[in-house]
């Protein structure tokens, strides 16, 4: 299995990511990619932190990979994260799936980002223009203010 | 034993650190450890169970940890 799994601090490129799993027996190539959006829960958000616990996190996307793989017979997946202080617009995560068909590549990516948001060591500090939160899982936690 | 835990996010910052040592039996559990990090770190002892890993995978609190193992306790995940 052809599986590219990092966390990086470093901008992701989506054609790096789409050439590790290319091949010429494949026809599909599914990609998702998460950008920095700039609100949440009606406020402003001007940018984001991501912290990973990034031994464990990168064995983790693994998983997730090989368990993808397993699951929709596609072999050929990359999954890397960003970490460290994100802008506006910036990509945070992306995964990529190549297949020979669609069906299985689309399915296999869907699958892929749900459980990188389950179980990845990741967590997400929203910055406002008057302070931070921490997001953890589903809820926000509210934390003290901080200057942006 | 002394042990060291990794601590992520909100827990790094309430503990102004990224790693704190705790004293524990030999063969202490996971719940025994997190015990003992709250009595260090008074600003996490409002919170109720963490993820917690034993060696970089997820593990339940019943888990005996061994000397020189890598314990990590956190919040919830929010990566993607």
């Amino acid at each position: 299995m052809a599986a590219l799994c990092r966390i990086t601090e470093d901008p992701i490129h989506p054609d790096e990511l789409a050439r590790a799993v290319a091949g010429p027996d494949r026809g599909a190539l599914a990609t998702f990619a998460g950008l920095v959006r700039d609100h949440h829960g009606g406020r402003k958000v001007v940018r984001l932190e991501y912290e990973a616990y990034v031994e464990m996190a990168e064995r983790v996307l693994l998983e997730i990979a090989e368990e993808a793989s397993r699951r929709f017979g596609t072999p050929h997946v990359a999954i890397a994260h960003r970490v460290g202080r994100l802008a506006i617009g910036e990509t945070s995560v992306l995964i990529a799936v190549a297949a020979p068909h669609r069906r299985e590549a689309l399915a296999a990516c869907a699958f892929a980002i749900d459980r990188v948001k389950e179980r990845a060591p990741i967590w997400k500090k929203e910055f406002y223009e008057d302070g931070a939160v921490w997001i953890e899982g589903p809820e926000i936690v509210e934390g003290r203010a901080e200057a942006p | 034993m002394i042990v060291r835990v990794l601590l992520f996010a909100r827990y790094r910052e309430a503990a102004g650190s990224d790693s704190i040592e705790v004293m524990v039996s030999q063969d202490a559990t996971l719940e025994a450890l997190w015990y003992a990090v709250r009595e260090q770190v008074p600003a996490l002892c409002g919170e109720g169970a963490p993820l917690m890993a034993l060696d970089c995978a997820y593990a339940t609190g019943d888990r005996r940890v061994g000397e020189g193992q890598e314990v990590a306790f956190f919040p919830p995940v929010s990566g993607g």
